[in-house]
């Protein structure tokens, strides 16, 4: 057990990867002599040179379209999208090429490749850099989409992600780089697992990405006010959904909270709640709840940025609204 | 070009526009959906850009049956994807504009126009990576050279002083819209010159193609970077089949199919390689034979089951639900 950043630990994810095996590469805007906007690649051009810690120019397209035919060539490529919002201009690479290759040619084309990227609010970035897309990307079949909520399933999941001969897409939170958290090198973690970051018996809160914190802070306040334990569960892989951990939690609770940073219209969590309302209906002693992002674009103002996404304070009054009239 | 490449690429020639005579009769029965791009006037292209680039890995477009069976994928799979088959080289999950084969450097078969340059020139990255002796070809209609891509690709090939070939069909349609129309000149190599070498061919030639491409092949091969060939040729039949091609006016067409690659190749073959008629039509009948072999092979071979819906989605089969 070490205690590391959460940048830090997906470095050493891409250091040990890229020693390991002379075909893993990795390309993006600044990924190599500048060592990445958020320093995820760090020190690592001077371990592997610029042959293989690429230096793209500003195309995005290309970064990820590369990456594919790279893939195709023989190398495991690691494309690094600076944000989100900039992934839009790869979506073609991403979803016509990247998770369409292996299927169409039935087998014929495999795709060893991870397309990371930052996404969600950080510190008034304004609308064209603070959005989130796992609702997009979770929507396309023929590659994984991965969510690291914390530096431990960040290190285990990038390396297997690297590993794994098909394409996935790692996504990382902008406000996460510099959490510190225990990571386990020696762990076995499955990456297509989701973690139970605390255990109860009254109500399930199914979360991803940063909201994990933010409902872990609001916790305390839930269960004193109400006098109930909230079972917190962050997804971690979000397509595949790791149902069997939600079934038995959500079975055991009768209750489903989801809380996202996207907005709620075609939200991510809309997915879950759906999922549950189909296949755990009669579990489920109350009606779902669904904490989400407002629908509008993300503005600059703090307290307008704030008053558009879940913070601690809101969830822990939805939850403790929704639980007073639900019978919680 | 000696005499056995000459009969090759003619032989070639003629089966791809067989193959796809008989693909355009399949397709009015309703053996053969979907989109349906004919390659009919433009395989001089096709086959001897194939048959020249003998040291590479090919990126190319969904107008691409001829392609692939010029890089040596067999008739009847190609066919048999057509008709949607098991047997067929996608096992009928692509279709007419997914024909993919490694074992052949055949990488598609791709429908997004000019979404493969990236592709290709990533693959141009790792073969430069690995050291190798193969470059990349992409293949790409005049009606690719206006997006965004194109011109990504260009520029990271030149940067990166990558081997790859860019191989511009200039057929001066984008389906009904004349190139001119929404580029400001005919000449899409102008597009590239900045960037690298650009040459210019009959693309109704086959010689003439052959030569281009062996020469680029060449260039790309010592490490100079990127080069740029534009090929002039015509397409006979409209965009693909639900297209009637009325925009085109019949005086335009007569021109073009007075340069049919065809008959060019044939007078080649007597000409200089004096071959007889009677071998000229031996191989006709034998590019014959091969296409009735590949319609009768798809039309018996057995589709996909359902069960098989999920195959092929991932290598390490996980549930997605």
């Amino acid at each position: 057990m070490i205690e590391m950043l959460y940048r830090e630990a997906l470095n050493r994810a891409i250091d040990e990867c890229m020693a390991a095996d002379p075909n893993v590469v990795m390309l993006g805007e600044d990924v190599g002599l500048y060592g990445g906007s958020y320093r995820v690649s760090e020190g690592l051009v001077s371990k592997y040179g610029e042959k293989r810690l690429i230096d793209t120019p500003i195309a995005e397209l290309s970064i990820v379209g590369n990456a594919v035919g790279m893939a195709i060539g023989g190398l495991r490529p690691i494309a690094e999208i600076m944000t989100a919002n900039f992934s839009l201009l790869a979506f073609d690479q991403i979803i016509n090429h990247m998770s369409k290759y292996r299927y169409m040619s039935a087998g014929k084309i495999t795709l060893p490749m991870v397309v990371r990227f930052p996404q969600g609010v950080s510190k008034q970035l304004a609308a064209q850099h603070s959005e989130s897309y796992e609702q997009m990307l979770s929507a396309v079949p023929g590659m994984h989409v991965f969510a690291a909520g914390d530096p431990h399933y960040a290190y285990h999941a990038l390396k297997k992600a690297i590993l794994m001969d098909d394409p996935v897409v790692f996504i990382e939170h902008e406000l996460l780089y510099n959490k510190k958290g225990e990571v386990d090198f020696d762990a076995e973690v499955d990456p297509f697992k989701a973690r139970i970051v605390k255990e109860g018996n009254d109500v399930t809160i199914v979360s991803y990405l940063k909201m994990v914190d933010d409902v872990m802070a609001a916790v305390p306040e839930i269960e004193e006010r109400t006098g109930k334990k909230c079972e917190v569960i962050d997804l971690q892989s979000l397509n595949p959904i790791d149902t069997g951990t939600l079934k038995t939690s959500i079975e055991k609770t009768g209750r489903l909270v989801v809380v996202e940073e996207d907005h709620k219209m075609g939200g991510y969590g809309a997915q879950i709640v759906s999922w549950a309302a189909e296949s755990l209906f009669y579990a489920l002693d109350a009606a779902p709840l669904r904490i989400a992002g407002e629908n509008v674009p993300i503005p600059y103002n703090r307290q307008l940025e704030l008053a558009s996404i879940p913070t601690p304070d809101k969830i822990a009054a939805k939850i403790i609204q929704w639980g007073a009239d639900n019978g919680l | 070009m000696d005499k056995l490449t000459a009969e090759e690429i003619y032989y070639t020639m003629v089966l791809g526009r067989k193959f796809e005579y008989a693909a355009k009769e399949h397709y009015m029965r309703g053996e053969i959906s979907g989109f349906l791009h004919l390659d009919i006037g433009q395989e001089a292209l096709s086959v001897a850009a194939m048959k020249a680039f003998d040291h590479g890995d090919v990126f190319t477009t969904y107008r691409e049956h001829i392609m692939a069976i010029a890089r040596g994928i067999e008739p009847k799979a190609v066919m048999a994807e057509l008709f949607g088959k098991k047997s067929g080289v996608s096992e009928g999950r692509g279709g007419s504009m997914h024909l993919f084969d490694p074992s052949h450097f055949f990488y598609g078969g791709d429908a997004i126009v000019g979404g493969h340059l990236p592709n290709a020139v990533g693959c141009a990255y790792a073969r430069k990576f690995q050291e190798s002796e193969h470059g990349v070809m992409a293949v790409f209609g005049d009606g690719a050279t206006n997006g965004g891509a194109f011109f990504e690709s260009l520029n990271i090939s030149s940067a990166w002083k990558l081997p790859m070939l860019f191989l511009c069909e200039n057929n001066r349609y984008a389906i009904g819209t004349e190139i001119t129309r929404v580029a400001p000149f005919l000449e899409q190599a102008k597009k590239a010159e900045p960037y690298m070498p650009t040459m210019e061919v009959d693309g109704n030639d086959a010689v003439a193609v052959y030569e281009a491409v062996k020469e680029a092949q060449a260039y790309i091969q010592k490490g100079h970077g990127p080069i740029f060939i534009e090929a002039f040729t015509y397409r006979w039949e409209g965009h693909s089949m639900s297209d009637p091609g009325t925009y085109r006016s019949p005086e335009e067409m007569e021109i073009w199919k007075r340069r049919d690659p065809i008959a060019r190749m044939q007078q080649v073959l007597r000409e200089r390689y004096g071959m007889s008629d009677a071998r000229i039509g031996a191989l006709d009948q034998k590019a014959q034979a091969a296409v009735d072999e590949a319609v009768d092979y798809a039309s018996k071979s057995p589709e996909p089951e359902v069960s098989e819906l999920f195959d092929h989605v991932f290598v390490e089969e996980v549930a997605h639900d």
